[in-house]
């Protein structure tokens, strides 16, 4: 690793601390968890979408060899539900999910009863033997049928398939549609797929027979909130639950919310009274973590001559599946609160049904309610922009909301909140993406006769994100025996690389190389008091600022202590190279470890000083922040095969300060290759009657490296948020926030057909190429009117 | 159930095991050997993290049976560098390109890799590709996978590790 001076980690891309054991083989995810005499549950699924549970008979299954339990639906409280743990609504309780199904089953794939054993191996068996009698019911399956009056209902308590609605109207919405000089509308659909980590979920429980504390591993991304969860739904008292994240293979969104699993599994090594480990297979995984993105707009734009925005308007059916899972409204209220864009628009109004059926529940997955509604709103633009005769990126770049109307509120709202953009310089963002693409020469290549079978085309999507949602977090920052920086924070590492991130801030903080900081600690409910977690881009934002008021204070607390050591005034002492030294007389020094050795207790209330070197903070903040981004494709297309070759592909994303350009890069690029994914590929499909036909990598598919092409991406910091000490805005999440609008767009432009679904496998793209030679016979695709 | 005893080794180390015929070689190297390092993506032979050479090939080691190991010299990603010890290029490449973000699939990458590498030195971007095309990584989208492979092609010529040289 290269050496660097002391204070100037933020911004450099230094190599991640996590790396080593991940390379070496001695990180230790779930499944590598050995603990000494663990029992194996496997979870017996329902193969129905909806079905009356008739009976259930564990009796041959118990009998079988090396089965030690079997738990239903009657060992468990009726009252045990699974709680939303953020945006939730009163009208959802009776939707919330048992973890085992209680007398009806409502997706293929929910838990009915678990099997315990002495191996995966002798557990899968007895769970074949389980004798169930299932009564078939009607399964509903699509978003807005499920609304009308002859579908069946899930719930018969309720009565109604409509879990939840929310309904933002901002401006005279009729006033400005009957000024317009185009009014487009169109029904966009974005398809059900899902964050599909690469680490099947897992989970071990053991109770400590010395303290009888329940120890549960494998938790993830929202450690401390998880465990206040398990304690309530166990009835135990929080002392008595300790949660400890491991390695964790991947989030994205669905990874970490509490699951039926996450009661059943403690639930049964307490029963039994020794370890209980459980690992999905891809199946059940497939099966039953989160689904989200399922969503049916009905989008209406009112546009000027000129193409300025009169308004927008959208509702918007979410179909989010057999339960409302732990986010409650999340997924609704983002796509509500950011379906406006980086736009001005005269008028908005967006309704969102929050629908059940007979599938998986969905939950958040990566620029959740985001991802759709940039589809929905980008190429509403593109295609009101063909009609008018107008350049769809010059449309987009007349109605931006300019750096001197910042911060801009959007009239919409999150959870209650009015969304305000804090920051931002949309327009000039959207010139350097167009450099960064060589939008001239893409121009060109488009215009150039690609051959008599193939299409060129080329598209935009400009969106706003979000990050840090949630609003506080928690960093303990101390130094060790020798003299090393130490971080203790309520984060989760689900592989974004956290640790590093937030070592190169706590090294900053404490004006120390980020080499010196030794360690970043987190999730483990016994070592970090509290904390919020990972999710929403809000890590290096909101924890990352804890961190460094946290690393700041100790700076403080180090200089005193040296001074008073070296009798030296404050202000003429620094930190270097794991020493104190004062400016200009380099002999007068003390090594942070004996700093280390004189806050021992014994020494420091001799000297009437609080001992230790440690400081805590907390950092809150009322709002959010938004970061904003541009992607730009170039799309090549063979009308005989339907193939989508993505000839470039650039993102532009300013998320206020970079503290490691490498990491967000990664970041960006990944994200823009699961977004590619659920553009051409992804789809949790299900047949009519309510299976799910894609609960395996072979019909599931995620791009391979031969499917995702390189990619230009540009990190600027041009608007760091005021919200924040760090600028940060977060960068998780903008990689895939537009892809799937960006890609439809340019299919669109090259097949001369308008894509109003995803994701856009070849049949689909044959199925618009035919639709376009048949719209216009004597001139294929290539006008732009 | 029927057993069998079998014999095979393991990055160097010889182990004989009495086995059920249905056990897959993935959970006699993570349950049995303790070599946790070979990761279950999906359990059908799709996702490759599972990844180890057997004979100096990559195999699944989820589809492949126990049984069907007998005799064979198996390499894992735990063989690669002594624990303390100097990274072998191909894991060096991943961690100065950033090739790997949660890390869960980059066992495997990295074994197959290492078989791409030793049958040639100086693959084509073609090869390197059909290569990672036998694998899924949800993290990084591969650009900087290919990077790492690509640097790992360049530390590799540079000079030959300690691990090189004793195999």
């Amino acid at each position: 690793m290269t050496s660097h001076r002391d204070g100037d980690a933020i911004g450099r891309s230094v190599l991640r601390k996590e790396d080593e054991p991940l390379l070496r083989g001695s990180a230790c995810f779930v499944d590598d968890l050995h603990l000494p005499g663990a029992a194996h549950a496997a979870v017996v699924r329902s193969p129905h979408a909806h079905a009356r549970i008739a009976r259930i008979d564990p009796a041959a299954a118990r009998k079988a060899p090396g089965v030690f339990d079997v738990v239903v639906a009657s060992d468990i409280s009726e009252r045990v539900r699974i709680p939303m743990r953020m945006h939730s609504k009163p009208e959802l309780e009776p939707y919330l999910q048992p973890p085992l199904a209680r007398g009806v089953v409502r997706y293929s794939g929910e838990p009915v009863a678990v099997v315990v054993a002495e191996s995966r191996y002798a557990a899968e068996d007895a769970a074949q033997l389980m004798s169930i009698e299932y009564e078939p019911l009607e399964p509903v399956l699509d978003g807005p049928g499920a609304l009308s009056g002859d579908a069946p209902v899930l719930f018969e308590e309720t009565g109604s398939n409509m879990a939840a609605q929310i309904e933002i109207v901002d401006g005279d919405i009729g006033e400005a549609f009957s000024r317009a000089e185009l009014v487009v509308e169109e029904v966009i659909e974005c398809q059900r797929h899902a964050s599909v980590p690469l680490e099947p979920r897992g989970l071990a429980a053991e109770v400590d027979e010395r303290t009888g504390r329940l120890v549960l591993w494998g938790a993830a991304k929202i450690v401390h909130l998880n465990r206040r969860i398990l304690s309530r739904l166990l009835g135990w008292p929080l002392e008595r639950v300790r949660l400890i994240e491991l390695h964790v293979g991947g989030g994205f969104g669905a990874r970490g919310e509490f699951y039926p699993e996450d009661y059943l599994v403690p639930f049964c090594a307490i029963r039994l009274g020794r370890p209980v480990k459980w690992t999905a297979d891809r199946d059940e995984d497939l099966r039953s973590t989160n689904h989200s993105r399922e969503q049916h707009h009905r989008i209406a734009l009112a546009l000027g001559a000129d193409g300025e925005f009169l308004a927008l308007r959208d509702t918007v059916t979410f179909n989010t599946g057999a339960y409302v899972r732990t986010h409650g409204t999340v997924v609704a209220s983002m796509t509500a609160g950011l379906l406006p864009g980086p736009y001005r628009w005269g008028a908005y109004e967006c309704r969102i049904r929050q629908v059940l059926t007979n599938k998986t529940p969905a939950g958040t997955y990566r620029s959740p309610g985001r991802y759709e509604a940039n589809l929905a709103r980008e190429r509403m633009i593109d295609i009101g922009a063909r009609r008018l005769g107008l350049d769809p990126v010059e449309v987009r770049r007349r109605n931006l909301v300019p750096l001197d109307a910042m911060p801009h509120r959007s009239g919409t709202h999150i959870d209650g909140k009015p969304v305000e953009y804090d920051s931002g310089d949309y327009p000039r963002l959207l010139d350097e993406a167009l450099d960064l693409f060589d939008h001239d020469e893409v121009a060109a290549w488009r215009a150039a006769d690609p051959g008599p079978r193939r299409r060129r085309g080329m598209g935009a999507a400009y969106f706003v994100e979000k990050s840090g949602i949630a609003n506080w977090d928690y960093a303990r920052v101390e130094l060790n025996s020798e003299g090393r920086a130490v971080v203790h924070v309520g984060s989760a590492s689900i592989g974004q690389g956290v640790e590093t991130v937030l070592a190169q801030i706590c090294a900053d903080g404490l004006g120390m190389g980020y080499d010196e900081v030794d360690e970043v600690r987190h999730g483990d409910t016994d070592e970090v008091p509290d904390g919020m977690g990972s999710f929403g881009s809000r890590a290096t934002a909101i924890a990352g600022s804890a961190v460094l008021r946290a690393a700041e204070a100790l700076r403080q607390r180090i200089i005193a202590a040296a001074a008073e050591l070296l009798e030296a005034s404050e202000g003429d002492l620094e930190i270097a190279d794991g020493d104190v030294v004062a400016r200009g007389s380099p002999s007068r020094s003390v090594s942070l470890a004996e700093l280390y050795q004189a806050a021992q207790p014994v020494r420091a209330l001799a000297a009437s000083t609080d001992p230790w070197l440690k400081e805590e903070a907390y950092f809150h903040v009322g709002s959010m922040t938004f970061p904003y981004g541009v992607h730009l494709a170039a799309v090549e297309i063979d009308i005989e095969t339907g193939a989508v070759e993505i000839e470039r592909y650039a993102v532009a994303y300013d998320v206020g300060r970079a503290v490691n350009p490498l990491l967000i890069r990664g970041q960006i690029v990944g994200g823009a290759a699961q977004g590619m994914g659920g553009a051409l590929l992804e789809e949790m499909a299900y047949g009519a009657d309510g299976q799910h036909v894609s609960s395996s990598f072979m019909d599931y598919l995620i791009p391979t490296a031969s499917e995702v092409p390189p990619l230009r991406v540009r990190v600027t910091e041009d608007a760091p948020t005021p919200l924040n000490p760090l600028g940060a805005k977060g960068a998780g999440e903008g990689g895939t926030a537009a892809a799937g609008a960006v890609l439809a767009n340019a299919v669109s432009d090259a097949l001369g057909s308008e894509a109003t679904s995803l994701p856009l496998t070849p049949e689909r793209v044959l199925t618009l190429a035919r639709a376009s030679r048949d719209a216009r016979p004597s001139r294929p695709s290539r006008s732009r009117s | 159930m029927s057993t069998h005893t079998i014999t095979l080794t393991v990055n160097g180390r010889e182990h004989t095991e009495e086995v059920e015929a249905r056990l897959t070689l993935a959970d006699l190297l993570r349950e049995r050997l303790d070599l946790t390092a070979t990761h279950l993506g999906c359990e059908h032979g799709v996702c490759g993290a599972c990844t180890v050479l057997l004979d100096g090939k990559p195999a699944r080691s989820c589809l492949t049976l126990a049984v069907q190991a007998e005799g064979a010299k198996i390499r894992t990603l735990e063989g690669l560098a002594d624990p303390e010890g100097e990274l072998h290029p191909v894991q060096q490449g991943f961690w100065e390109k950033h090739g790997m973000q949660c890390g869960f699939c980059t066992p495997g990458i990295v074994m197959s890799v290492v078989e791409l590498l030793e049958r040639d030195p100086d693959p084509s971007d073609d090869e390197i590709a059909a290569t990672l095309g036998g694998h899924l990584c949800r993290c990084t989208g591969y650009v900087k996978i290919r990077e790492a492979v690509r640097e790992a092609v360049r530390l590799r010529s540079g000079s030959h590790s300690p691990q090189e040289i004793r195999r």
